[in-house]
């Protein structure tokens, strides 16, 4: 046997090609996006998202659970307790030894300090609160850690970000390291950079997690798609944000 | 209650030309679609939205199924007369929402 099988070299050779886009040529996608629909995202009474926005600034000053207390009876002002937290998650929980999204550490914080129910995925309460507390990091740049604890669950994600699946066979990375600019039908391919979630979709004409946009991607190259809160999943979301490190958070950003 | 969101500035001169912005969180189901068993998800749409300014009706607008969720609409109007302008959004269940803003015109 000559070397390293085949298989071996085309991983390694995408990880070193992965490794190489350079932070000046990130591009997030509303550089993609047309005209109308930077315009309907930076301006707060025409961007949808800003709805679930009020209605996180709502929650987040609710009392609830058994505990009777409410988001902000520990947090304070979330516009100073929560700018640039989304711009840190996922991050690693010790109690779990493993890390967890935006979503995770919501309910996590609901059925431990609140005593009460989590909240299902995609619902319009989940929604709500994680967009009102990214909302809070906009213009923060992502700064994911990656440090010994998370360091297996980052090489995980990048290992999946590489790996091709689905009928389709394809990887994430064939599509948004090797072809973004290019176009899938009538649609341009972005670097698929998380930098705006939850955002609002026209083609969901809704809000929506960050976790439902890669589910939507794999169904589309005909995969399984993981379910939520699947370990994969936030492997893939923590990889995804250190791949868009430097960049600022939009949310709620919106896009086709 | 719907989440609304209204843009409209709270001063204004005399005959100005003012532009309001109006955005209120409705699924627009329309009444074609199917859910996950086959069956017709039944049609619920806001249908009118009508805005007053000091009880005089200044702009207003039927709304069909083809129109997205979470209708946004905007219109201009001129500026007569300090007051209130009322927005009312009507659904296919015959409930409006009213939403009251007050605008100073000097």
């Amino acid at each position: 046997m000559r070397g390293l099988p085949l298989p071996a070299l085309i991983v390694a050779a995408m990880a070193t090609a992965a490794a190489e886009t350079a932070p000046e040529a990130q591009r997030s996608g509303y550089d993609f996006a047309g005209r109308e629909i930077r315009a309907m995202q930076d301006d707060d009474t025409t961007n949808p998202g800003m709805l679930w926005v009020m209605q996180g600034e709502t929650l987040w000053a609710k009392k609830t659970g058994a505990a009777d207390r409410s988001c902000a009876d520990c947090h304070g002002d979330a516009r100073i307790s929560m700018k640039g937290a989304a711009a840190r998650y996922p991050a690693f929980d010790a109690a779990l030894d493993r890390p967890v999204d935006l979503e995770q550490r919501i309910n996590q914080c609901r059925t431990e300090r609140q005593h009460a129910q989590s909240l299902a995925w995609e619902s319009e309460d989940l929604l709500a609160l994680t967009a009102f507390v990214a909302h809070q990091s906009r213009g923060v740049p992502i700064a994911v850690r990656t440090d010994e604890q998370l360091r297996p669950f980052f090489a995980l994600g990048n290992e999946l970000f590489h790996r091709r699946e689905g009928q389709l066979n394809l990887s994430c990375s064939q599509c948004h390291d090797d072809n973004w600019g290019k176009r899938l039908a009538g649609s341009v391919i972005p670097q698929g950079h998380p930098t705006g979630y939850p955002l609002y979709r026209l083609e969901w004409q809704s809000l929506g997690s960050l976790q439902r946009r890669l589910r939507n991607c794999m169904i589309g190259v005909r995969a399984a798609p993981y379910e939520y809160s699947a370990p994969e999943a936030v492997a893939l979301e923590l990889y995804l944000m250190e791949r868009a490190s430097g960049m600022p958070i939009e949310t709620p950003a919106v896009r086709p | 209650m719907a989440r609304v969101l209204i843009n409209l500035p709270s001063q204004a001169k005399r005959g100005e030309i003012i532009e309001i912005k109006t955005l209120i969180a409705h699924p627009m189901e329309s009444g074609y679609r199917l859910d996950n068993t086959g069956a017709a998800i039944p049609r619920d749409i806001i249908n009118r939205f009508v805005c007053t300014y000091n009880g005089e009706e200044v702009f207003s607008a039927e709304l069909f199924p083809a129109i997205a969720a979470n209708p946004f609409i905007a219109f201009s109007t001129v500026a007569t007369e300090s007051g209130e302008l009322v927005f009312a959004w009507t659904d296919d269940h015959g409930k409006t929402q009213t939403e009251v803003r007050q605008i100073i015109v000097e």
